[in-house]
């Protein structure tokens, strides 16, 4: 397994060991995807969906679901994240386009508009990517959610940038 | 070489205390008073604090914490204070420390 | 002399809560800390908190501590900072260590009523040839000098151990500033959170498991300038031939900890060793009390875990010494443990945490076969 031996996962993987939103699901817009796979006690994220999308339960080891119909995409979740593992895929935000938002804690935060390099699961630099968006308010706690745009066809793939 | 972490996503990095000169060595450099003498002179890029006794080698930061003692020196005099726990005062003479002395 | 109801030993999660506690109850607290701050590790934890929500999950760590310093204030806990237990005495007597204002020492003798020891834990070592250049050192010694001190260790880090520890720390050394050039483990697997390592691994960190670090070389200014790592086998030997030089200036080793027990020793409470907890760890009961009757224990010092079971130990720990003290019933303090069973009940399930709570179960049951119940030893 790639996530115990390398420290990443395989798209494969995270397919078998969580539920990902349906293509149906992406072309109505911005998603959650949960990328957290370990049985760990951690719950915050549950809390942290007012839409109540996200459920753990008892007990807290249990991994968290999403019902993609009732999330809306709107990031809350992926400030609160201790593990910094879930991440808002929109799939339909151009023809050719997608966006990708992602937890950033590095400095220097990126801006709006700024041109930077997206990296996968294994911080390989995959394609050029442009800052739409940074949102980092008191409730996120110093977690800025930062959004890319990239081309559609590294939505599964691209899930951060190289460190400015 | 300047160590100091000068930007932090999550932390206020800016040492509000004010700026002292101590003496190393018989150089003067610049510390906050209160931060422990040990990270004053790391971030001026001094990493040795030390020599062993028999065998003259250099020691530095390894524990952080007061309890390995690899980063004592001579302190106003005074031999073997653990710079990882002792806090910086304006005009402190501190020395290399040579085996034990 | 001095007198107080409640000693408690180290100011970290699980000595401030056991403090804050026992001071609510209206016992007379005294905290001791050897550090210049109180607090223990929490000031060095700037991440989002695992757990649930009744533990503040998802709260960074130091401001946990600033919620903890803040109870121990109201509660009326008195902190003696710089100061270290040095003798424990028949007749309930310890004497402290106590640092006074300009960096000088007093000894002082103190009549304790009950003892509370969460002195925590101390880093593993690594040896390897040069492991003791200026440049080598703990994970935590980095952590400690960049989020307490804000000043990096060096720029270019090779970190060794996969730990959540060795994880965690790359992650805030490149928040720090620092770049971290390689990850070495010897195991074939990452031990720690997969979520951590996904972090590092996504921030460019390359991890090399199975490896380990041969040499640390130093440069003409005798600091680290070069470091050596290696294949291993299957006996964690290094494999002749494979060696590669990485350019670094600093190695953080993050190999695990283990429970600091002096004090325990110094109160000749009952051993017994246990590897999954870290070492040698003091044998207590569910009241978290040794086999001395009085002196209990809490956090890692116990067996090393997190800040989360060291907090709900701690609570276990204060709330049993005011019990005996006849501050609360006995009903009361039986009802609040088992709350706080519970809690911790969940959080040591898991792949990562039901080893911890078979072997808690264990140290419960050899209290019960070989103490029993604890004796007066003055």
């Amino acid at each position: 397994m790639a996530l115990i031996n390398d420290g990443y996962l395989e798209f494969e993987e995270l397919n078998k060991l969580q539920k990902l939103p349906s293509e149906e699901r992406y072309a109505k817009g911005p998603v959650a995807v949960i990328e957290c796979v370990q049985e760990i006690p951690c719950n915050p994220c549950e809390a942290a969906c007012k839409f109540g999308a996200i459920n753990v339960g008892n007990p807290i080891t249990n991994l968290p679901t999403c019902s993609h119909d009732k999330c809306t995409g709107c990031g809350v979740c992926v400030s609160k994240c201790p593990g910094l593992a879930i991440f808002i895929v929109n799939k339909a935000y151009s023809e050719t386009t997608a966006t990708v938002g992602f937890p950033y804690e590095y400095m220097p935060t990126p801006s709006e508009g700024m041109a930077v390099s997206a990296v996968n699961r294994k911080g390989e630099v995959v394609c050029d990517a442009k800052v739409v968006k940074v949102v980092n308010p008191p409730a996120f706690d110093h977690t800025p959610v930062v959004t890319i745009e990239i081309p559609k066809e590294y939505a599964d793939e691209v899930r951060s940038i190289k460190r400015l | 070489m300047c160590l100091r972490v000068d930007e932090h996503c999550i932390l206020d990095v800016e040492n509000k205390a004010p700026l002292v000169e101590i003496s190393v060595d018989g150089n003067t450099i610049k510390a906050h008073e209160g931060e422990p003498i040990l990270a004053a002179l790391l971030s001026n890029g001094i990493k040795v604090n030390r020599y062993t006794v028999k065998k003259h080698e250099p020691r530095g930061l390894f524990c952080g914490i007061g309890q390995c003692s690899d980063c004592s020196m001579v302190v106003d005099g005074k031999a073997n204070v653990r710079t990882c726990i002792t806090p910086v005062k304006a005009g402190m003479v501190i020395k290399t420390q040579d085996g034990l002395k | 002399m001095l007198e107080r109801d409640v000693l408690v030993v180290g100011a970290g999660p699980a000595g401030l809560a056991a403090s804050i506690e026992a001071a609510k109850a209206g016992a007379d607290v005294l905290l001791v800390d050897l550090n210049m701050k109180p607090g223990g590790q929490l000031f060095k934890q700037i991440h989002k908190f695992f757990g649930s929500s009744a533990h503040r999950s998802g709260t960074r760590g130091f401001d946990i501590g600033l919620k903890l310093l803040e109870e121990a204030k109201e509660a009326g806990v008195e902190i003696w900072l710089q100061s270290t237990v040095v003798g424990a005495f028949p007749g309930n007597l310890i004497a402290i260590e106590k640092g006074v204002d300009g960096g000088a020492k007093e000894v002082i003798t103190l009549k304790s009523k009950k003892v509370i020891i969460a002195t925590g834990a101390s880093e593993n070592v690594v040896r390897f040839k040069g492991w003791t250049t200026p440049g080598v050192m703990g994970a935590g010694a980095a952590q400690t000098m960049i989020n307490v001190n804000h000043v990096k260790p060096g720029k270019k880090i090779v970190m060794v151990g996969s730990g959540n520890v060795g994880l965690i720390v790359s992650y805030q050394l490149m928040q720090a500033g620092c770049d971290v050039v390689a990850l070495i483990e010897a195991a074939p697997k990452i031990g720690g959170y997969a979520v951590h390592a996904a972090k590092i691994r996504r921030a460019g960190v390359p991890i090399y498991t199975k490896h380990t670090v041969v040499e640390a070389i130093p440069g003409e200014d005798g600091t680290v300038c070069k470091v050596v790592i290696a294949q291993v086998d299957d006996h964690f030997n290094p494999i002749p031939g494979t060696e590669e030089t990485i350019e670094a200036d600093t190695v953080t080793i993050g190999a695990g900890l283990k429970p600091a027990t002096d004090m325990v020793k110094l109160e000749k409470c009952q051993l017994t060793f246990n590897g999954p907890f870290g070492g040698f760890i003091p044998l207590h009961n569910d009241k978290m009390e040794t086999s001395k009757s009085g002196v209990y224990v809490a956090g890692d010092a116990t067996g090393v875990e997190e800040a989360n079971t060291a907090l709900e130990e701690g609570k276990i720990a204060g709330i049993s010494a005011v019990e005996s003290l006849g501050l609360i019933s006995p009903k009361e303090a039986e009802k609040r443990r088992i709350e706080i069973w519970d809690r911790l009940e969940a959080l040591r399930m898991g792949p990562f945490g039901e080893r911890r709570q078979q072997e808690k179960d264990n140290i419960l049951k050899e209290y019960e076969e070989k103490i029993g119940t604890a004796v007066e030893m003055d």
